[in-house]
């Protein structure tokens, strides 16, 4: 009996056990169907979607930046190179904690504030996923130290980089210029141009100078490789690619060596020179000073220096030849004479008697010569030597001011010369239209006087009052001034020459352009404004000095440069070219707050111009020239006060 | 000689059972040898593993269930004492306390407990079988629970799951009434809402970055989605043995462990995921039926409770590698590498032999 009811409860339990074996036999199914649904979905109604991802994942194209191309002198000598230098890179995207990964870098590597500094800063500028340089220039030691514990530092990678150096350091770095690190203005610059893509890779582009302006020239052409690549981004194989195209080296006219002469000659002085062959328009010289060196601004400048250089009162990283704006002064009296002659006026024998100061008909205000008491009989040739403000003062009146700038537009007064490298400033060539324009005032007479020596509203740059001169030395034709006479292909060596371009032809009479030219050079001869330049030299020299006030001079008030503080001392121009029957070199030259163009420029030209002509270095010992005060104190009308950088 | 040598031998192997488990191990040695880059070194250790794990299969099967039905208290019992031991001295590796070092050997009590639960519950409920009550399911809900606190406290999710499972699938098999099931669930799905907004903001991302992963893509989410992108990439028939580029780049991570599907997948395509889906149902498949062809309470429950359990192991591994799951430390059953889940694993395919070849004859 009590056997039945076991087996019967046996039978019953094994029933109600089997039926929840079965329900959750039936539960096992259900669960393995809904895998199976999603695998589905995941292999079939999904797979070209992550068919397409799998294949991102896997192959990458890994851009391979080309080389830059160099810069060379006209003699070769190297401006501008790269080498490898081994940087320490972060992915921030990738490091959990930057500030501590960065510490225990730092146990590995020397790494300094400076250089915490500048990542940061770079760090600021840079997206997540870029990789930031931490250190550069690593040495062998360092680079297999961390190579040892690479393992623990995910997102830290040694890269070998190219590195762009600057031989001559701070020699033409404004000529040269720099290249920097591209920020979100550079991308904008390039995605307009269409040159995105090719900087794919680059994280450097030319900032200023010659590096800038021939960017396209210099970058050269990117390449590309697919790879396969891991889940850390590292190549596994490469499946193909097409080799970068190296950028163009740059030949330029100018030599280092008389580069440096012209640097050298401004010893602590601030200003610029720009020495020109007016044949060709060759730049042979071109001299921003003070310089700085600019390999500092290759790898991201730091902020301590970037400092210096922006709030250094010398203002260094001022492109002086082409920004520098300030009114011409004297320089500006042979292109006024010149187009006194051309219109008909001034033409020997004409003379006048110089009392000293000129007026106005009706006017008792007193336009004052340099020479209180006066030149005395004065003509075109003399005036152009003893540099004669009352001369001039009448030639401009007579004239008027719209047939002088129209005439001297055409020397490049008041529009960029052309020359390249960017940022040229155009000057000011004032009219009564412009002044209306900018400053909605009449145009009165005794400016168009003070016109006639360069004074007043007038501004040029350097490069303006080179190229002028340049014109003037070369018969009134205008050569395109430029820096690089030929690009080469960095794999085959040919040189592309660069043309000479001829901008302007100005018809003008030889026996008005002789008399300007005997005038300029009487200059440098006794008797003249700048007698030192000439003396002993082999060669002719026509020149023609100038100066232009920083501070206005009020009526009656003389100009006193030892009560002045030196900043506020007038600024010495000078313009010269050389042998003056057979122009191979003009120049301008302005060396600010210098005081007296001929005592004090003259010099600088002179050590140019004979190491260009005769190739003799000046002496070693050249103690740099105390600021020397001018021999005569000059007493332009103008009450103006002068913008000046 | 041989012929009897060959019939002791496989006296107690159930060839079904037997024939499924070499055809799914077998298929794990292709998959981890692509899987670990082509290492035989890895191949052998497994290889090793498996014979280790045979031989622990083989001695089971060969020990009778009513000798597991006795030391199924004591067993729990050293278990839970080994429990206390390892989060009292235990090793911590990984950041988890898991491991005790014993002097002769390191051992994992948390494994040993994955069989001894499920013993321990068995054998209670046979013992009690006669006068059944509410309070006897409420005692072996404790029972599970101990363990189960040691070792999610450790913390080891994916173990602690799996040992809640095997318990719960016992105190299921075992009759608990169906009314009380129904209310339980819909009591944690009226209170889950509640406990939600009782969590701090913190621990609520954690939650919603578990079942979504693609709101973390480069963190917590990164393995299943470049899983899901593997997988998906596979297709219908795979790109090939040796030619997932997913996995052999190393885009998959822990792909030779957790995440080895994701490598199969992407290498066999959804026809190879389906192949391991119904070897698996068929495991699971032959488990049930001696289940329920078994003679007693206890070999019933244990069998249930063993088969269900490994297809947790096989759902929650799929289902998180596949995405639908989170993600929790669970291997594919007798793919994964590593030798301490299978041999737990095979342990528990020996007893269920041993359940199958032990069987009286039973007159009907």
């Amino acid at each position: 009996m009590r056997a039945r009811s076991e087996l019967k409860n046996y039978r019953q339990e094994s029933y109600h056990f089997r039926i929840r074996l079965a329900i959750a036999a039936v539960f096992v199914l259900f669960c393995f169907g809904i895998l199976a649904a999603r695998l589905f979905y995941l292999q079939m109604s999904k797979h070209e979607h992550y068919h397409t991802l799998a294949e991102n994942n896997r192959i990458s194209l890994v851009p391979i930046v080309p080389n830059r191309g160099l810069i060379f002198d006209k003699n070769g000598v190297v401006l501008a190179h790269n080498f490898f230098v081994y940087t320490l890179e972060i992915t921030p995207a990738r490091v959990k904690n930057l500030e501590e990964t960065i510490n225990q870098l730092g146990e590995l590597v020397e790494i300094g504030p400076l250089d915490r500094k500048r990542f940061k800063k770079i760090l600021s500028e840079s997206q997540e996923f870029e990789s930031v340089p931490l250190r550069t220039h690593l040495n062998e030691a360092e680079a297999a130290r961390f190579a040892v514990n690479r393992y623990r530092f995910p997102g830290v990678e040694i890269k070998s980089r190219l590195f762009r150096h600057y031989p001559q350091g701070a020699l033409g770095s404004h000529l040269v210029g720099y290249i920097g690190r591209i920020n979100d203005k550079d991308l904008i610059n390039l995605k307009e141009s269409g040159e995105l893509s090719n900087y794919k890779g680059s994280d450097h582009i030319g900032k200023t100078g010659l590096e800038q302006y021939y960017e396209s020239v210099l970058h050269g052409k990117t390449g590309f490789k697919q790879v396969e690549t891991d889940s850390g981004g590292h190549a596994v194989r490469v499946l193909s690619s097409t080799p970068p195209v190296p950028g163009d080296n740059l030949i330029l006219s100018v030599d280092s060596k008389l580069q440096k002469i012209g640097e050298d000659a401004f010893g602590e002085r601030r200003g610029a020179l720009v020495a020109i062959q007016p044949k060709t328009g060759e730049v042979l010289a071109y001299v921003s000073m003070p310089t700085f060196d600019s390999n500092l601004f290759v790898g991201g400048i730091d902020t301590e220096n970037w400092k210096a250089l922006n709030e250094s009162l010398d203002k260094p990283l001022i492109n002086r030849p082409l920004r520098g704006i300030y009114p011409p002064g004297s320089t500006f009296k042979p292109f006024v004479a010149l187009a006194g002659l051309e219109a008909g006026r001034r033409a020997p024998p004409f003379s006048i008697n110089d009392p000293g100061f000129f007026t106005l008909p009706g006017n008792t205000h007193r336009y004052r010569d340099w020479k209180p008491q006066g030149h005395g009989v004065v003509d075109m040739r003399k005036a152009i030597t003893i540099s004669c403000d009352t001369f001039f003062y009448g030639l401009a009146h007579e004239m008027g001011i719209h047939a002088m700038t129209d005439f001297v537009r055409h020397f490049g007064f008041g529009q960029r010369s052309g020359i390249d490298i960017s940022g040229e400033l155009e000057g000011l060539l004032p009219t009564p239209e412009w002044k209306k324009r900018r400053w909605n005032q009449p145009w009165y007479p005794g400016e168009t006087v003070i016109f006639g020596i360069g004074q007043g509203y007038m501004l040029a740059t350097p490069m303006q009052l080179a190229q002028a001169t340049a014109i003037f030395a070369n018969n009134g034709v205008a050569m395109k001034p430029h820096l690089v006479t030929g690009i080469q292909e960095a794999s085959s060596g040919t040189v592309r020459p660069v043309e000479h371009v001829v901008t302007d032809r100005i018809e003008l009479k030889p026996e008005n352009v002789e008399i300007v030219r005997k005038g300029m050079e009487d200059v440098t001869l006794p008797g003249g404004t700048a007698v030192a330049v000439g003396a002993g030299a082999p060669y002719t020299v026509a020149a023609k000095t100038g100066t232009a006030q920083v501070v206005g001079i009020k009526q009656g008030e003389k100009y006193d440069a030892s009560k002045l503080d030196e900043r506020h001392r007038d600024h010495a121009l000078f313009i010269a070219y050389a042998p003056a029957d057979d122009p191979q070199i003009a120049l301008a030259i302005i060396v600010e707050n210098g005081g007296s163009g001929g005592s004090v420029a003259g010099p600088i030209a002179r050590k140019v111009m004979d190491y260009y002509l005769l190739g003799k270095e000046p002496a070693e010992s050249t103690p740099a020239t105390p600021l020397a005060l001018p021999e005569a104190a000059i007493a332009p009308a103008s009450t103006e006060e002068h913008a000046h950088d | 000689m041989i012929d009897r040598i060959y019939k002791r031998l496989t006296l107690h192997i159930d060839g079904f059972l037997m024939g499924c488990l070499l055809l799914t191990l077998l298929l794990g040695l292709f998959v981890l040898y692509s899987a670990s880059g082509e290492s035989s070194a890895r191949i052998f250790a497994q290889l090793t593993n498996i014979s280790v794990a045979l031989l622990v299969m083989w001695l089971a099967a060969n020990i009778p269930p009513q000798h597991l039905e006795r030391i199924a208290l004591p067993l729990y019992l050293l278990g839970l004492l080994l429990l206390l031991g390892v989060a009292l001295f235990g090793e911590i590796t990984n950041g988890a306390r898991r491991w005790l070092d014993l002097g002769v050997a390191r051992i994992q009590p948390s494994e040993l407990m994955k069989i001894a639960v499920p013993m321990m519950l068995a054998w209670y409920f046979a013992k009690r079988e006669e006068s059944l009550r509410l309070t006897d399911y409420a005692i072996a809900a404790i029972f599970l629970a101990i363990p189960a606190a040691f070792i999610l406290k450790q913390p080891d999710l994916g173990t602690t799951l799996l040992i809640l499972g095997s318990g719960i699938f016992v105190i299921y098999l075992a009759g608990f009434s169906w009314k009380l099931i129904i209310a339980i669930a819909v009591g944690a799905t009226a209170l889950a809402p509640l406990l939600w907004t009782m969590l701090h903001d913190y621990q609520r991302r954690r939650i919603i970055i578990l079942f979504d992963p693609h709101q973390d893509p480069l963190g917590a989410g990164y393995h299943t989605i470049q899983a899901n992108i593997a997988i998906g990439s596979g297709g219908l028939a795979g790109k090939g043995w040796l030619n997932g580029t997913q996995s052999q780049l190393d885009f998959i991570p822990e792909r030779t462990t957790d995440f080895i599907l994701a490598v199969f997948g992407e290498e066999f395509g959804l026809l190879g995921n389906l192949l391991l889906l119904l070897l698996f149902t068929l495991i699971i498949g032959r488990g049930l039926v001696i289940a329920a062809q078994a003679q007693s309470t206890f070999c019933r429950l244990l069998a249930g409770s063993i088969s269900l359990t490994f297809f947790t192991y096989a759902f929650v591994n799929i289902g998180m590698v596949s995405g639908i799951l989170p993600v929790v430390g669970v291997p594919l059953p007798l793919i994964s590498y590593g030798g301490t889940s299978l041999v737990t694993l095979m342990l528990g395919f020996g007893i269920l032999m041993s359940i199958q070849t032990h069987k009286k004859l039973v007159a009907t």
